[in-house]
């Protein structure tokens, strides 16, 4: 185990990119989201049809393909360049976006048509109608499913490794390199670092939804 | 538009409204296009030149199949194997012994929490490279472990929404395990599961993307020689992408086919993230495999 001696901080700082990345798009990821799917459910058909190109487009396109747009293709369009950090974001937001938005839309679609049709009847505006009575019931059924949307992200940064930023997988890449005899030790221990990340995200998810569970 | 869960039917006010917000939002969809187009155009993108290789009969003939015939048998050949895996570790997950079922449960949550990338990558230096199996069959093995664990999950959940009524009247009629789990559960829990198998196949066909870091063929590795000689990246990446995206909506639609043929209006199973259960995901959601 002399690599991990000598490299723990490295695996430590890989480990620190990989949920940098992971956090990061994350959260743009819910932001753009959250929008293309209120633009989705919203009553404008236009900006409807054009969110759900979007989702088809990118839902249906390899993260890989999406990492080549962003850092092999751009560059040639004579537009500023971001930071290699900045452009694994913009590629995995750009990928888990169009997820988000079909787990945010599902959320939505799971709710009661009475519920909305009583929240109305009782005299709730629309606000009112929104806040009360409809999100509250989407934001629980859309739970499982963003759950399991930011996990896949989690382990999706792995792509970054093949473009240039050294998180978790090309730091064992590296490692793997360096010390052919212990490999299989050194994929064990990067394997369990993902194992951990994704369980503990898993357990997080897990609370929240017996915590805001409601009894029907 | 009639009345949804989030609005009211629109009156003539909110109708005249909504036009407005159409003309705007349509406006801006309009600058924003412009914007890129133009864009492209000052960067000369548009350029013949670039675009040439794509109707070129030599070139088409090595994207259409080195490219895409490869990326389809990789992904077919995964899938299959992953379904084998998947059956074997799916009813090895409902074991009634400790001892089948805890290694099972162990390596299905292993492989569905370990990134592909990261499995592909160490087969590939490990066992693919030099004298070993090659870039082509780590991108198999490795996509096989990733979807045959996720397809154990599939597995186990179809089988546990079989009715119970179903297992317990064959235990009645005295048939064993083996006979209740190969002759009732499974052809039920087959058409219940089908769907889910083939949108697998979008996430599998969207991964054999990944043997690009490995240097394995398929339309990712043609597509960089393309451009290695072209220099033309983005159009590329266009053509690339567009032939994923082209394989994925036959198969999404295949799915979602199926579906109706097999289970009907029933919502599609679904696996969520690791130690969540199972859900059903919106009826006709089909193709909503896992990123």
């Amino acid at each position: 185990m002399d690599w991990l001696a000598d490299g723990y901080g490295l695996v430590l700082r890989a480990f620190l990119l990989t949920i940098e990345l992971g956090v990061v798009a994350g959260v743009f990821s819910m932001l753009l989201g959250v929008l293309l799917a209120a633009a989705r459910v919203g009553p404008v058909a236009v900006l409807a049809k054009a969110a759900a190109t979007y989702v088809l487009v990118f839902r249906n396109t390899p993260l890989l393909m999406v990492f080549v747009f962003v850092f092999v293709a751009l560059p040639k369009v004579d537009i500023p360049q971001l930071s290699f950090f900045a452009k694994g974001v913009l590629a995995l937001t750009l990928y888990t976006s169009a997820f988000v938005c079909e787990a945010v839309r599902s959320g939505v679609n799971s709710v009661p048509l009475g519920q909305a049709e009583a929240a109305r009847a009782v005299g709730l505006t629309f606000g009112q109608t929104m806040q009360e009575v409809v999100l509250p019931q989407a934001m629980r059924a859309a739970l499982p499913p963003l759950a399991s949307v930011l996990i896949a992200l989690m382990k999706n940064t792995s792509v970054a490794a093949a473009f240039g930023l050294i998180e978790a997988t090309a730091r064992m890449r590296f490692f793997t390199n360096d010390n052919a005899d212990v490999r299989t030790v050194i994929f064990l221990v990067f394997a369990i670092g993902y194992v951990v990340i994704v369980e503990l995200m898993s357990a997080g998810a897990f609370t929240l939804e017996r915590r805001w569970r409601v009894a029907r | 538009m009639t009345a949804g869960v989030l609005f009211d039917a629109p009156g003539p006010r909110t109708r005249a409204r909504h036009r407005v917000y159409t003309v705007l939002a349509s406006v801006v969809l309009l600058v924003v296009a412009a914007l890129v187009v133009w864009r492209l155009a000052e960067a000369g993108q548009f350029a013949y030149d670039l675009w040439e290789p794509f109707v070129t009969p030599v070139y088409m003939k090595a994207l259409l199949v080195d490219g895409l015939l490869k990326t389809l048998q990789m992904a077919f050949t995964a899938v299959t194997l992953a379904v084998v895996f998947g059956v074997l570790f799916g009813v090895g997950k409902l074991s009634d012994r400790g001892w089948v079922r805890w290694p099972c449960t162990i390596v299905v949550e292993f492989f569905r929490a370990v990134p592909v990338l990261l499995l592909m990558i160490f087969i590939f230096f490990s066992y693919g490279i030099g004298d070993g199996f090659g870039s082509y069959w780590s991108v198999v093995i490795a996509l096989t472990l990733y979807n045959g664990a996720v397809l154990a999950e599939v597995f186990r959940a179809g089988i546990e929404a079989v009715p119970h009524g179903q297992s317990e009247a064959a235990y009645a009629l005295g048939m064993r395990k083996t006979q209740v789990m190969t002759s009732i559960l499974l052809p039920q829990g087959v058409k219940i599961m089908l769907p889910a198998i083939i949108s697998q196949c979008v996430v599998a066909l969207k991964d054999t993307s990944l043997g690009y870091y490995i240097l394995a063929p398929g339309l990712t590795a043609v597509g960089k020689q393309i451009y290695g000689e072209f220099q033309n990246q983005l159009q590329t990446a266009i053509v690339v992408s567009a032939l994923y995206i082209a394989c994925n909506l036959v198969l999404t639609a295949v799915a979602t086919w199926v579906q109706h043929r097999l289970v009907g209006e029933r919502r599609q199973l679904e696996v969520g993230g690791l130690g969540l259960p199972a859900q059903t995901g919106e009826a006709g959601g089909a193709g909503h495999g896992h990123p």
